[in-house]
C-alpha cells in the first residue's frame, strides 16, 4: 500500500511557506491574539488571561488615542494634499523641460533616497529653535528677532513634520504623475487646443482627467506611508513635547514599551490599521474608476 | 469670408528646414486636397495653419488678417486628425459638445447642436458611448461630429480616411463631399489617396520635399502636370515614364526602340535631347480595346510582347516589353491573354506627355 504523498510543487515550496509562516503569519495571528489579552512585557503570563474586547472598548472612550488618530488623519489629509500639489506642479514642469529632463527626473527622486530617521534628523536641526537653519534664516533676513520655537509649540511642529513628509515623499507623486504626462497621447491635447481651450482649460479638461489614477496610485502608496508614520515624528519631537504631535504610531509605540501594555497596543495598533485599509480602500476605488474614466488598458 | 493664404511659409525644426516658403491662396469655401508622398510636409503645412506647429518665417493669413502668433483657439478652424484624437474619458456627446461648452454656450443650447450633427452622420444611437467601446468608422465619425458642431469658418483634415477600410472610406468620402456642399466651409484636406483628392477637391496642391509641385484642378493636374513627378504621382497605375533621346524627329527608347515624337512636341525639341516620355496606360491598349480613337487620335501601331496581366474584372492591366522596359497598359473589354503571346498594341501619342530628364519639367507649351 503506498502512502499519500503531497504534489512535488507543493513539497519544493514548503521550505518557502514555512519561513513565510513563521516570520509573518504566527507574530501576526499572535499580536492579533495578544490584543485580546492584558498582555504586560513585564508579566508575561497576562499573555494568557483573554479579555475579550476589553482593550477595544477602553480604546473607544480613549481620548488620548482619539486625539492621535485625529491629528494622524490630518496629517495624511494636509500632507498628501500638498504633496500632490506639488508633485504635480513639479511633474508639469519637468515635463515642459526641453534638456536635461532625465537629470531632473534623477535629482528629483533624491529625496525618496534619504532613509527617513535621516530626514527626521535634518529637520530636526533645521527647525532647532537655537542654531536651526530656519531661524538663522528668519533672523538674518530681518523677518523676526526671536527665536521661533519650531519643535515645541504644538501647531508649529507639527508644520515642521508636514514639512519633513512633504519635503520627503513629494517625489513620489511628481515621479507618479510624470509617468503618467509621458504616457498621454498628444492629439486630444492638440484637439483641445483646437477646440478653443486656453491652457488652463486644456489641463482641467483633458490632461488632468487622464492623469487623475496616477495621482491615485500615488495617493494608494502614500496614503498607507502616512498612515504608519512614525519615524520622521519618533525623531523629531518623538510625539512631545507633552504629547502635542502625538500620531497613532508614536502612540501605539509608547504603549508599547514606555508603559510595557502590549495588548492595548496591539489593540490599537489593529484600529490604526483598519484607517490605512479604510484610505487605501477609498483611493484604490477613485483609482479604478477614473481608469475606466480614460479607458486605461492597463 | 475665410480665405486662407500661405506667403512664403517656412518650417524649420532647428537646423532642417522642412517646408521652404510655399505660397498658397485658397479661397473661401474651396476644397483643397494636400497630397504628396510621405514626410513630404503635408501635416506640417496643416498644423502650421492649425496654429498647433510654430511658423519658422513668412506669412499665414486667415480671412485677409496675418494669424501667424495666434494660439489655435482664436482662429477659429476645426482639426480631424489622423488618429482621430478623441477624448477618451467624454462620451461621444460630450465629445461633440466640447468646443460648445468651452464656448460658454449652455447646456440646452449645445444639445440641439449635437443631435444635429450626430443625425446628419448617423451617430445618433452612439452618443452615450465613450470613443473606447466604438469602431474606427464610428470613431472616425464622431471626430467628423466634433468639427461640424464648431461650425468653423475653416476645416482641416488630417488624412482623415487612412484608418478605415477600402468599402468605409469610399462611403465616407461621399459624406465628405455632401458635408462640404452643406456647410460651405472652406476645406484644406490632407490625403495620400489621390482618388481622395481627385473626387473631392476643387483645386489640388501637390507637395514634394518640402515645396508646392503643382497647384490645379483634378482635371489640370491629370492632364496637364508640369513635372515627370506630378505625372508619376496623379494617377492609377501610374504613368509609364520612360528615357528616350531624341533623334531624326523620333523617340529612340534605351534599347534602340523608336517611336514617333508626338506632333505637338516637334518644335519643342531639339536633336539630342534628353528627355522622358510619358505615356498613361489608358493610352497604351491592345488595339480594338482602348478608351477611345477619336478623329483626334495620333495612334501608333506597335506589336508588344505580353510579359504579365493583372485582370480586375471590368479592365485588365497588360504588362508589356518595349524600349528595353516595362510598360503597363490598360485592356478594355477584356479577353484572356497568355504571357508570352505578342499583338498588336496602339500608343495614343496625342495623350503623350514630354518631359526635360534633367529638369523633369514639362516641354508642353
Ligand atoms: N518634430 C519634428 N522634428 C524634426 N523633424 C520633423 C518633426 N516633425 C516632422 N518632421 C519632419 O518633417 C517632414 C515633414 O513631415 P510631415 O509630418 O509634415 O510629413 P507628411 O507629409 O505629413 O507625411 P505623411 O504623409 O507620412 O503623414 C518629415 O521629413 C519629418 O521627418
Ligand atoms: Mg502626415
Amino acid at each position: 500500500m503506498k502512502g499519500w504523498r503531497p504534489p512535488a510543487p507543493f513539497l519544493l515550496l514548503l521550505p518557502a511557506i514555512l519561513v513565510l509562516a513563521a516570520v509573518v503569519i504566527v507574530p501576526l495571528i499572535l499580536s492579533l491574539y495578544s490584543s485580546f489579552t492584558p498582555f504586560r512585557l513585564t508579566q508575561p503570563a497576562s499573555l494568557y488571561m483573554f479579555v475579550g474586547f476589553r482593550n477595544y472598548a477602553r480604546i473607544l472612550t480613549d481620548l488620548e488615542f482619539w486625539t492621535a488618530f485625529g491629528r494622524t488623519v490630518l496629517l495624511l489629509t494636509v500632507a498628501l494634499n500638498v504633496e500632490m500639489l506639488l508633485g504635480l506642479g513639479l511633474a508639469m514642469l519637468v515635463e515642459k523641460a526641453t534638456r536635461g529632463q532625465r537629470l531632473l527626473r534623477t535629482i528629483m527622486m533624491f529625496p525618496m533616497m534619504f532613509s527617513p530617521i535621516l530626514v527626521g534628523f535634518q529637520f530636526k536641526f533645521m527647525f532647532n529653535d537655537n542654531i536651526g537653519l530656519v531661524n538663522n534664516a528668519l533672523q538674518s533676513l530681518g523677518l523676526t528677532d526671536q527665536a521661533i520655537p519650531w519643535l515645541i509649540d504644538g501647531t508649529l511642529a507639527f508644520t515642521a513634520i508636514l514639512i519633513a513628509e512633504v519635503w520627503s515623499s513629494t517625489s513620489v507623486f511628481a515621479i507618479l504623475i510624470l509617468a503618467g504626462l509621458l504616457a498621454m497621447p498628444k492629439e486630444p491635447i492638440e484637439a483641445a487646443r483646437v477646440d478653443g481651450c486656453t491652457p488652463w482649460q486644456t489641463f482641467r479638461y483633458v490632461t488632468w482627467p487622464f492623469i487623475m489614477p496616477f495621482a491615485y496610485i500615488a495617493m494608494t502608496i502614500r496614503s498607507l506611508d502616512v498612515a504608519r508614520a512614525y519615524d520622521i515624528v519618533k525623531i523629531m519631537t518623538d510625539g512631545g513635547p507633552a504629547k502635542r504631535t502625538e500620531l497613532l504610531w508614536t502612540l501605539v509605540s509608547r504603549t508599547a514599551y514606555a508603559d510595557a501594555r502590549m495588548g492595548l497596543a496591539n489593540a490599537m495598533a489593529y484600529v490604526a490599521i483598519l484607517l490605512s485599509i479604510l484610505f487605501t480602500v477609498y483611493f484604490y476605488r477613485k483609482l479604478a474608476a477614473a481608469r475606466t474614466q480614460i479607458a486605461a488598458e492597463w | 469670408m475665410a480665405t486662407v493664404s500661405l506667403e512664403k511659409l517656412v518650417k524649420r525644426y532647428g537646423a532642417v528646414e522642412v517646408v521652404h516658403g510655399i505660397d498658397l491662396e485658397v479661397a473661401d469655401r474651396e476644397f483643397i486636397a494636400l497630397v504628396g508622398p510621405s514626410g513630404c510636409g503635408k501635416s506640417t503645412t496643416l498644423r502650421m495653419i492649425a496654429g498647433l506647429e510654430p511658423i519658422s518665417g513668412g506669412n499665414l493669413k486667415i480671412g485677409g488678417k496675418i494669424v501667424n502668433d495666434l494660439p489655435p483657439r482664436s482662429r477659429n478652424l476645426a482639426m480631424v486628425f489622423q488618429s482621430y484624437a478623441l477624448y477618451p474619458h467624454m462620451t461621444v456627446r460630450e465629445n461633440m459638445g466640447f468646443s460648445l461648452k468651452i464656448a460658454g454656450q449652455k447646456p440646452e443650447e449645445i444639445a440641439p447642436q449635437v443631435e444635429e450633427a450626430a443625425k446628419t452622420l448617423d451617430l445618433t444611437h452612439l452618443l452615450d458611448r465613450r470613443p473606447s467601446q466604438l469602431s474606427g468608422g464610428q470613431r472616425q465619425r464622431v471626430a467628423m461630429g466634433r468639427a461640424i458642431v464648431r461650425n468653423p469658418e475653416v476645416f482641416l483634415f488630417d488624412e482623415p480616411l487612412s484608418n478605415l477600410d477600402a468599402k468605409l472610406r469610399t462611403q465616407m468620402r461621399v459624406e465628405i463631399k455632401k458635408l462640404h456642399a452643406k456647410v460651405q466651409s472652406t476645406v484644406i484636406y490632407v490625403t495620400h489617396d489621390q482618388v481622395e483628392a481627385m473626387t473631392l477637391a476643387d483645386r489640388i496642391v501637390i507637395m514634394r520635399d518640402g515645396y508646392i509641385e503643382q497647384v490645379g484642378t483634378p482635371e489640370d493636374v491629370f492632364q496637364r502636370p508640369q513635372s515627370k513627378f506630378v505625372a508619376g504621382f496623379i494617377g492609377s497605375p501610374p504613368m509609364n515614364l520612360k528615357d528616350a533621346e531624341v533623334a531624326d524627329g523620333q523617340l529612340v527608347f534605351e534599347n534602340g526602340d523608336r517611336l514617333p515624337l508626338p506632333a505637338r512636341f516637334r518644335e519643342r525639341v531639339t536633336a539630342g535631347q534628353k528627355v522622358t516620355f510619358g505615356l498613361r496606360p489608358d493610352d497604351l491598349y491592345p488595339a480594338g480595346h482602348g478608351i477611345h480613337s477619336g478623329e483626334d487620335a495620333d495612334v501608333h501601331d506597335q506589336d508588344l510582347r505580353v510579359i504579365l496581366t493583372e485582370p480586375l474584372g471590368n479592365e485588365t492591366l497588360v504588362f508589356s516589353d518595349f524600349g528595353g522596359a516595362e510598360w503597363v497598359g490598360r485592356m478594355l473589354n477584356p479577353r484572356r491573354l497568355t504571357p508570352g503571346d505578342t499583338l498588336p498594341f496602339c500608343f495614343d501619342l496625342s495623350q503623350a506627355h514630354l518631359f526635360d530628364r534633367d529638369s523633369g519639367r514639362t516641354l508642353r507649351g
